[in-house]
């Protein structure tokens, strides 16, 4: 059974249609990336998978069974499964990294201080930034940053992380380093599923692209397919495009 | 006329007036400072209720709405006549000090809550984003996240809404409360010189009002944010 | 409790009561254009004045702005007759409002007046604009883009200040709801009536001034 799917999910801001049918699934393991053009919908569906902007009409499934945005215990349910990373890295600006890590843990699921602290504390050694425990969020680089608040969403022992544009925001230079860590999570055999403009990252690490445009999925497959045997004219003209640089 | 100053002021600075003033420099300066705490701590819990989202919270969110929009539009002398009148036909037998403090309260919470809820509102919505992906509660984003962050924002207005007030107090005088202004009017009334007495009076608003507004221009450069994200 | 809330008494006072809010109005909008001229030649004193004349206006706008304007017009209607110097209520508490808005007034024009930078006036100078030109169509704008939000704030506040005058015996809408309530002392309900019409009077001051600020001075104003 896959972990996640989605059947003709449709979502709007006001009037404005954002998501017209999309339609996919997601099996435990896999790395999927979203890519495609700016407006495409690709941030908005990560929003509607935690909660943040309710469907207008169609059904999430997690590990088979429907998520009922409407109640707001299905949303809990869903947030404590799915962990998201957003591109403007989002730390809490009043608390150090170490604090920012354990927050969640200690105060929402109850977990006790140590232990939230010990696995925070292995957490962020992973991402690299085991000696910034006690730095504040304005201390820090945009890339740290980010690992800290990849560490973060880790810290929630979720199902599957969502990574939205995570790099986006960064200086050249500062990409790599997360980059780096995001292959880390892949060995480890975590569910990603992840928008970014990257294509050379998104060719090599993901196991299955699905390309947007307009609020609809054009075209999905492995990266092989898309970038090298695109079929639809739509995403033979992205991918052209993006090529060219 | 300065001649009737000179020699009415040893008289006017006599130990029991002196004594008098003071006691009514401190009933205005306790007027205006446990009001606005006061109303600081109701304000918030107004700015708080009226960012809440859920459906059967509607009507709690228009009465707040209904009494910040109210009260900042009444002259405090309106306000004060109306609570004195209501205590009266409720038969609530207090001191005039505490209708003043309530009528105070009142406006204060108005007031601040409108200074909360800019303070709030400063904060950037991808803390509220970030916090509610986490699974926190709109109650621990406030006390965990937001608050921490918005408090500075808020306290300088609402500290200077404080002293701005202090000057306000002066009509509690017309109910009788023993303030600044009242105590004027009994010594004017004793045969003071008015020059003398309500130039003295002047005089004691401008020692409490002025260190205190220094003090909140001092805040408020203090807590301005170093940077901007 | 025997009390029974009544109103039948208050409505046929209603137009005694407008015609009392009218009168606040008035004060206002008096006090509110005396503090402008006063206001107009602070801001000039401080931004182009010799360090004494700067120094006064400091004192003015200090000691106007952390003293009450009931105290203040105490002093004028009371302490002023012994120098011989007398005022009819009315005219204590015009000018009373008047000093206490010039101080405020003379603050806000100040912002104002620092808020045009050089560049902008040499832009209009070298743009070819003469002396008068660049006061129209580039500085005045300017100004009033900044200062309008201040002033139409200020001038809300001013006309629900006028409601002190009640304390002198003036017949603004206050003093007016003092009178009913002397008469026939439905108070609670009289106050009520006169609180409701200066929530009306402010709610369609505070519509009229944003639809103009927004319309003619291009000024951030919010409906509410």
């Amino acid at each position: 059974m896959p972990q996640l799917e989605l059947v003709d999910l449709r979502a709007s801001y006001g009037d404005h249609v954002v998501l017209e049918r999309i339609s996919f699934s997601v099996n435990k393991g896999e790395i999927i990336s979203l890519i495609g053009p700016s407006g495409s919908g690709k941030s908005t569906l990560l929003r509607v998978l935690v909660g943040l902007l309710p469907p207008a009409s169609g059904t999430v499934l997690v590990d088979g069974k429907a998520v009922d945005y409407r109640s707001s215990s299905a949303v809990r349910d869903a947030r404590a499964r799915m962990a998201i990373v957003f591109q403007q890295f989002n730390l809490f600006q009043n608390m150090d990294v170490l604090a920012n890590v354990t927050i969640a843990p200690v105060k929402v699921k109850g977990q006790s201080p140590a232990e939230a602290e010990a696995y925070a504390t292995q957490l962020l050694e992973r991402v690299g930034l085991g000696h910034k425990l006690h730095a504040y969020p304005d201390e820090l680089s945009g890339g740290q940053q980010q690992r800290v608040a990849i560490a973060r969403a880790l810290a929630l022992k979720p199902e599957i992380v969502l990574l939205d544009e995570v790099t986006s925001a960064l200086d050249p230079e500062l990409v790599n380093e997360v980059l780096d860590v995001i292959r880390l999570l892949a060995a480890d055999g975590m569910t990603i599923f992840f928008v970014s403009h990257e294509m050379a990252f998104v060719r090599e690490v993901s196991s299955k692209v699905i390309f947007m445009a307009d609020g609809n999925v054009v075209e999905s497959g492995t990266p092989a397919q898309i970038f090298d045997a695109p079929q639809q004219p739509r995403t033979r003209d992205f991918v052209g495009k993006i090529l060219r640089h | 006329m300065f001649e009737q100053i000179v020699d009415a002021a040893p008289r006017f600075f006599g130990y029991y007036n002196v004594l008098f003033l003071l006691q009514a420099l401190a009933a205005t300066f306790l007027l205006s400072l446990v009001g606005c705490v006061l109303g600081f701590g109701f304000g918030f819990l107004l700015a708080v209720t009226r960012r809440t989202t859920g459906r059967r919270l509607l009507p709690l969110r228009v009465l707040t709405i209904v009494f910040s929009e109210a009260f900042r539009r009444v002259p405090f002398l309106v306000t004060l006549m109306l609570v004195f009148f209501a205590f009266q036909a409720l038969r609530l037998e207090t001191s005039m000090f505490t209708v003043a403090l309530v009528s105070v309260c009142l406006i204060a919470t108005a007031f601040i809550a409108e200074i909360v809820r800019s303070g709030l509102a400063s904060v950037h919505q991808n803390q509220w984003d970030a916090a509610a992906a986490m699974n926190f509660t709109y109650l621990e984003t406030l006390r965990y996240i937001v608050v921490p962050q918005a408090w500075k924002v808020m306290l300088p207005p609402a500290f200077s809404f404080f002293v701005l007030f202090i000057k306000d107090t002066a009509l509690a005088s017309q109910i009788g409360v023993v303030e600044l202004t009242f105590a004027g009017k009994v010594l004017a009334n004793k045969g003071f010189p008015a020059a003398l007495t309500f130039g003295t009076i002047l005089v004691l608003y401008f020692a409490l009002s002025w260190p205190l507004a220094r003090f909140g221009q001092w805040m408020e450069v203090k807590l301005a944010p170093a940077r901007t994200r | 409790m025997n009390f029974a809330v009544d109103f039948s008494d208050i409505w046929p006072r209603v137009p005694y009561l407008l015609g009392g809010a009218w009168l606040s109005l008035q004060i206002a909008f008096l006090a509110f254009c005396g503090g402008m001229i006063i206001g107009l030649f602070g801001a000039m004193a401080k931004t182009y004045g010799g360090p004494w004349l700067r120094r006064i206006v400091d004192i003015y706008v200090s000691f106007f702005t952390n003293t009450p304007q009931l105290v203040q017009i105490y002093f004028i209607f009371f302490a002023l007759p012994d120098w011989g110097v007398r005022f009819s209520p009315y005219v204590a508490v015009l000018l009373g409002m008047t000093l206490n808005a010039g101080a405020y007034l003379t603050q806000v024009q100040r912002t104002g007046f620092t808020s045009v930078r050089r560049a902008e006036i040499e832009a209009a100078e070298t743009l070819g604009f003469t002396r008068m030109q660049s006061v129209r169509y580039v500085i005045l704008p300017h100004i009033m883009k900044t200062l309008f939000p201040p002033l139409s704030n200020l001038y809300i506040l001013m006309t629900l200040g006028t409601s002190m005058a009640a304390v002198f015996g003036v017949e603004e809408l206050t003093g007016r709801a003092f009178n009913i309530n002397s008469e026939t002392f439905r108070s609670v309900e009289v106050f009520l009536v006169a609180a409701g019409i200066y929530i009306v009077i402010t709610f369609m001051a505070t519509l009229l001034l944003a639809g103009v600020g927004r319309r003619f001075f291009r000024a951030k104003m919010s409906y509410f």
